[in-house]
């Protein structure tokens, strides 16, 4: 822990990687606006065609941010689950945190309709659909939480936390049968992910949200490298362990529910990003882990998002598609090249 | 001017257990600075409940603990931290760490809130290494390591938290008997050069006998603490084993088997 600084390099040019992933997301669209166009928009000069500006600046610039706070806010969340958790496969969507956003979200949608069918929609706001999610992912990581002080064998936490991916998916499948259709299509649009379309208001709402808990993340700091070498340990060196854990599942649980609250559960960019950061930042110290993982998370949904977009056509993908493409072969590539992904 | 030595360690009446079932009790040891004692014991007597109670990871059922003139349950983490370390069987949970990052932990309770290292805690930390023989070491990672080297890691970072009491639960289980006395070896110098108490609990009680200034028999009953060679005197390690099976050889302080 005693060189940080020989990272500097390696800080500079994942945020050079930063800017150019998000002129190149902010680049490409369903509307062909040349580079040139685009580059000259963000700087601030008035455009050729009005609507250019329009599109640039109330949909992709939008998109473009909450692609970035999404992306480095889900590897954090992954990065705290991973060291609170020691486990290398820990992640929002593997403990089953994801499936507890879902299951909160789908409450909200689908069970209001279903307790009372009169209510309309828009009384589902998004204040109350972040808080729903949130209490989801909260309930279930410390419920997750709870079994993993009783039984310490990783892998059986794993399983435990698939288990409860299974049994939220199956309340949710309950409510979605009894749910009316409009109800059950907004969950299944939400359940897709997606990045776009956030009002500015929704926007702020997550760019606080995600300050909140990068900030409860930069105050754990300390305590996360001393859960580096256990708990006990951690006990020894002055961690209050009790305090400790819910600072970090707290963040953690606002990170991942207030993201899946706005964007969909989005899956594998939690669990792939810490282990693909430390590919290039070769360290355990999470001064150094905390702002890479969050600048590498960033970049990766920002290219995701730019892939989903299909570049100068109309379709747009699920960008849960896109993750798990890219996000699923980098699991299985690390655990065959390292034949066990060394936490 | 004759100042009464303090006492860094003491217990009296200590009972140690689980919730209601107590494992032993009437356990009273004090021990001075540059103190190096060794807990022997059958297996399942409560040796490594005993260390786990003392470190303040589980609650004792009765009697007290003093660190320094202090009680244990009395003490805040951080100043905990700043009295006692520990050398756990566990080992630490992220194997991806270096030697140096894994000893810089043991700095953890005198850095600030971010664990910015001082020039003082590098300091530490370079004595540390050179110490326990680590400097070829230094940026190895800890799966890469052997286990003699894993534990002198572990002992070094201890170390560099800079304690005046240091507990180690089974430093010498699964090394052969040169790591088994080069480690031994290295906490008697620590204890004695550096002024640290150290407590271990252990089954090579040969070596204990051997090395430790002081010995704590742990019977669960009577738990007689003194100088191995008082102890010696006294019979107390005849009875530690059945005497059909194993004799105990006063001369040679050595465990021989009945054939």
């Amino acid at each position: 822990m005693s060189h940080p600084r020989s990272y500097r390099l390696s800080f500079v040019l994942i945020s050079v990687a930063l800017c150019l992933a998000l002129v190149l997301n902010i680049s490409s669209g369903s509307v062909s606006i040349p580079f040139s166009a685009t580059l000259s928009g963000l700087m601030g000069k008035p455009l050729e065609v009005s609507s250019w500006e329009y599109i640039l600046w109330d949909y992709r610039i939008p998109k473009a941010l909450t692609a970035l706070l999404v992306g480095g806010g889900l590897s954090l969340s992954g990065l705290l689950m991973q060291t609170l958790f020691r486990n290398p496969l820990a992640g929002p969507f593997v403990l089953g945190i994801s499936s507890g956003a879902s299951l909160g979200a789908a409450l909200l949608l689908m069970g209001t309709s279903f307790i009372s069918s009169f209510a309309s929609l828009s009384f589902v706001g998004d204040v109350s659909l972040t808080i729903a999610a949130s209490l989801g992912s909260f309930l279930v990581l410390a419920v997750v939480l709870t079994v993993a002080q009783r039984i310490r064998d990783t892998m059986a936490l794993l399983v435990i936390g698939l288990m409860f991916g299974s049994i939220t998916s199956a309340l949710v499948s309950v409510l979605a049968y009894f749910t009316s259709a409009e109800s059950l299509q907004r969950f299944i649009f939400w359940s897709f992910g997606s990045v776009g379309n956030l009002s500015t208001q929704q926007l702020s709402l997550l760019t606080g949200i995600v300050f909140l808990g990068v900030l409860l993340c930069i105050l754990s700091i300390k305590a996360l490298n001393a859960f580096l070498l256990g708990e006990h340990y951690a006990q020894s060196l002055g961690v209050s362990l009790k305090k400790s854990r819910w600072i970090i599942i707290i963040a953690a649980g606002l990170l991942a529910g207030g993201i899946t609250a706005f964007a969909g559960p989005i899956v594998f960019i939690g669990l792939a990003v810490p282990h693909l950061t430390r590919q290039i930042f070769d360290t355990m110290e999470h001064r150094v882990l905390v702002p890479a993982v969050f600048l590498y998370g960033a970049i990766l949904m920002l290219l995701c998002d730019t892939l989903a977009q299909l570049p100068n056509s109309v379709n747009v993908l699920p960008i849960n598609a896109i993750t798990s493409l890219v996000g699923a072969p980098v699991v299985i590539w690390l655990l065959v090249r390292k034949r066990k992904m060394i936490f | 001017m004759e100042t009464v030595e303090e006492h860094i360690l003491s217990t009296k009446e200590l009972a140690i257990g689980y919730g209601a079932k107590v494992v032993a009790e009437h356990i009273n040891f004090s021990l001075e600075a540059g103190t190096l004692c060794g807990i022997v014991g059958a297996n399942g007597i409560g040796k490594s409940t005993l260390l786990r109670t003392l470190a303040g990871f589980q609650s004792k059922l009765g009697g007290r603990i003093d660190i320094k003139g202090k009680a244990l349950e009395d003490h805040s983490p951080s100043e905990m931290a700043q009295k006692l370390s520990v050398v756990l069987t566990e080992p630490p949970a992220s194997k991806n760490l270096t030697v140096q990052e894994l000893i810089a932990l043991g700095r953890q309770p005198y850095t600030n809130w971010l664990g910015s290292l001082t020039a003082s805690d590098k300091e530490h930390i370079n004595q540390s290494i050179n110490a326990f023989l680590l400097n070829d070491l230094r940026n190895a990672k800890c799966h890469e390591l052997s286990d003699g080297q894993l534990q002198r890691v572990l002992i070094a970072r201890a170390m560099a938290q800079d304690t005046p009491l240091i507990l180690l639960d089974e430093p010498t289980t699964h090394l052969d008997l040169y790591h088994k006395v080069q480690i031994l070896k290295l906490l008697q110098q620590l204890a004695h050069e550096s002024k640290k108490t150290i407590v271990f609990t252990t089954h090579e009680i040969d070596l204990a006998i051997q090395l430790c200034d002081k010995t704590l028999i742990l019977d669960g009953v009577n738990n007689p603490f003194g100088a191995p060679c008082e102890l010696i005197e006294q019979h107390h390690f005849e009875r530690l084993f059945p005497s059909e099976m194993i004799q105990f050889d006063a001369k040679t302080g050595t465990f021989k088997v009945n054939k």
